[in-house]
């Protein structure tokens, strides 16, 4: 009987590893998209040669794939990682199905202090332009988590009380933010909704290597803490019968992911949907034990945020559409569909 | 294994206490139920053993340690829990579930000594037909074994369990409650368990604490404890208490009205 629980992990890592791969296969068919004709091996054989036989790079391609598009789809990889982690996380901690990295109000907060950088031309210890809209959405995405923190340590850690608390903030947010934008030029109103509609394409190697960091540290300890995640599912009161804080827990877990979130909402903007519905896409398929669910909807948010991109970018070439609708197109058919086929009962 | 409560008080406000001065050493391994009207404080006071609620006065010594110099996963290698109901908000297969009741005790990837725990219990809980299946698609009789066996799966000295038959049909009461009561000899356990049947406490429960006042009103064996006397006091209910097979057997007759 054991050998079934067996077969069962072995189909779980299989998949694991398939969309692993077709992350990779993903990243690669992306980097053809272009105006420089470069082949789906050629992408691969340039990125080898970059690194591994430098003497054989065509520097055409390497510059097209390295300078230009790299940048855009490799933030895509991260930033879908990132968020598909963090969705995963977040609905396990506040046990709630509807959770995703923006609950708690990051979006909310980036949105205002994008809005701030922008609109108002304010800049962050003295840097103006992208760099200071990046630093001002960062600091303020991590204004919310820190209400909350306060809030929960005056009230309590439960997860009604960090979501309540969390709307609270964002309609706080909000109403700032449409006051600020009651003032603001065509032009500013414009960038303000260019960002706030999820784009990729001003992300550069600079956001990219922030990103990263924030991503692989984050993934690396959700994965570490992914059995004491299975062990918050079930409830407070049995999870502190097992020996753990659930509150003390829940709270470092929603430190790790802001961070995780507000790395990539101030460099994308507000790319909705991915971590919604990745982790559901993936419990479907895996169950909901974490130290499964995690690494899959890493995988899993990196292809459906770049096949998204890709889309964005091809479809009504050369004008790029925000890939934030596109995540949205994509993945609620998906979602509805998946629903509708799903014999197994996930929630 | 022995958990005393010394002076053990609580309340959620001052002046309301839940708990007063409650003491009891719970020593041998056996079958006790802790019975009592609602809100007389019969959660509240295994809460408290078990440190999901901290006493507002006296203490818990479990060992002779008080609980709340422990850790909750020093407690937790003493103590199983069941909740009254479960919180489960994403279902895991049967096995994942009740693997979760080893997981402070266990590392990240799942060993065959983790799976054979695992096995051990389904089948002591003969629910081993089921250890493929998804928590959430069971029957409320299966979904409160597969509880059942998570709380006992480390096989802890002691198990303490909120209700757990309260949302089950009477076989299944009978049923998980005979598994429970042979738990002690079986496996040396002190099993704890809140209940409000009168019945099935009198047939299977080795001793029975009547709670009243926020206070201990009778402790003993039900035949001690499950009086005419007792029950119209605690209860407020007229009741005949018969002999059947050397146990009680509980006649309700009618609610006394309240003065």
């Amino acid at each position: 009987m054991m050998g079934e629980y067996h077969r069962y992990t072995v189909r779980k890592l299989i998949f694991i590893v398939g969309c692993t791969i077709s992350m990779f296969l993903v990243m690669g068919f992306a980097l053809t998209i272009g105006s420089s004709n470069i082949s789906f091996v050629e992408v691969y054989q340039t990125i080898f040669n970059h690194f591994f036989n430098p003497d054989a790079v065509n520097p055409d391609y390497d510059w097209a794939i390295f300078t230009i598009r790299m940048p855009r789809v490799l933030g895509g990889l991260i930033a879908g990682m990132s968020l598909g982690v963090a969705g995963a996380a977040m609905q396990s901690m506040m046990k709630n199905p509807l959770a995703d990295p923006y609950t708690t109000g990051i979006s909310s907060g980036a949105s205002f202090g994008a809005t701030l950088a922008l609109g108002l031309g304010i800049t962050f210890a003295g840097i103006g332009g992208s760099l200071g809209l990046v630093l001002f959405a960062f600091v303020f995405s991590l204004v919310p988590a820190a209400v909350i923190i306060l809030v929960s340590s005056m009230r309590s850690t439960s997860a009604a009380t960090m979501i309540l608390a969390g709307i609270a903030v964002m309609y706080l947010f909000n109403a700032c933010t449409t006051l600020i934008k009651l003032g603001l030029s065509d032009s500013s109103l414009s960038a303000v909704f260019q960002w706030s509609a999820g784009d990729l394409s001003s992300v550069t190697w600079t956001g990219c290597e922030i990103m990263a960091c924030f991503t692989v540290v984050g993934t690396l300890i959700l994965i570490m803490m992914s059995k004491k995640l299975n062990i918050l599912i079930t409830g407070d009161k049995n999870a502190t019968a097992l020996g753990l804080d659930a509150h003390k827990l829940r709270l470092i877990l929603l430190v790790l992911i802001s961070l995780m979130a507000a790395s990539v909402v101030c460099f994308t903007g507000i790319i909705g949907f991915i971590g919604l519905v990745s982790p559901h896409i993936i419990r479907m398929f895996l169950g909901s034990d974490n130290r499964y669910l995690i690494p899959a909807s890493a995988a899993f948010g990196a292809v459906l945020l770049m096949v998204s991109d890709l889309i964005a970018r091809v479809i009504i070439a050369p004008t790029f559409l925000p890939v934030g609708v596109i995540t949205s197109f994509i993945g609620g058919p998906i979602f509805l569909y998946l629903l509708i086929k799903q014999r197994k009962s996930v929630w | 294994m022995k958990v005393e409560l010394k002076d053990l008080d609580f309340g959620y406000d001052p002046s309301r206490p839940v708990l007063k001065d409650v003491n009891y050493t719970f020593e041998k391994p056996e079958f006790i139920c802790i019975m009592g009207p609602n809100g007389v404080g019969k959660s509240t006071l295994v809460h408290c053993i078990n440190k999901i609620l901290k006493p507002t006065g006296g203490c818990v010594l479990v060992n002779g340690k008080d609980n709340r110099d422990m850790k909750l996963k020093e407690l937790a290698s003493h103590m199983g829990y069941v909740p009254a109901s479960s919180e489960d908000s994403f279902p895991l297969t049967v096995v994942d579930t009740i693997m979760v009741g080893l997981q402070n005790d266990t590392k990240f990837t799942t060993s065959e000594d983790d799976l054979q725990k695992v096995y051990d219990v389904l089948n002591l809980m003969s629910i081993e037909h089921l250890a493929m299946r998804n928590f959430n698609e069971l029957s409320a009789g299966q979904h409160q074994k597969v509880v059942l066996a998570r709380g006992i799966v480390r096989m802890p000295e002691m198990v303490i369990l909120d209700e757990p038959t309260s949302n089950l049909d009477i076989r299944h009461q009978l049923e998980v409650t005979r598994i429970l009561s042979e738990l002690p000899k079986q496996r040396n356990m002190i099993i704890l368990m809140i209940s409000h049947d009168i019945n099935i406490t009198a047939k299977y429960a080795d001793r029975i604490i009547m709670l009243n006042g926020g206070n201990i009103y009778a402790v003993g064996t039900p035949a001690e404890v499950l009086t005419k006397e007792n029950i119209r006091i605690v209860y407020g209910v007229d009741a005949d208490v018969i002999e059947v097979n050397g146990r009680p057997h509980v006649i309700l007759n009618s609610a006394i009205k309240e003065e």
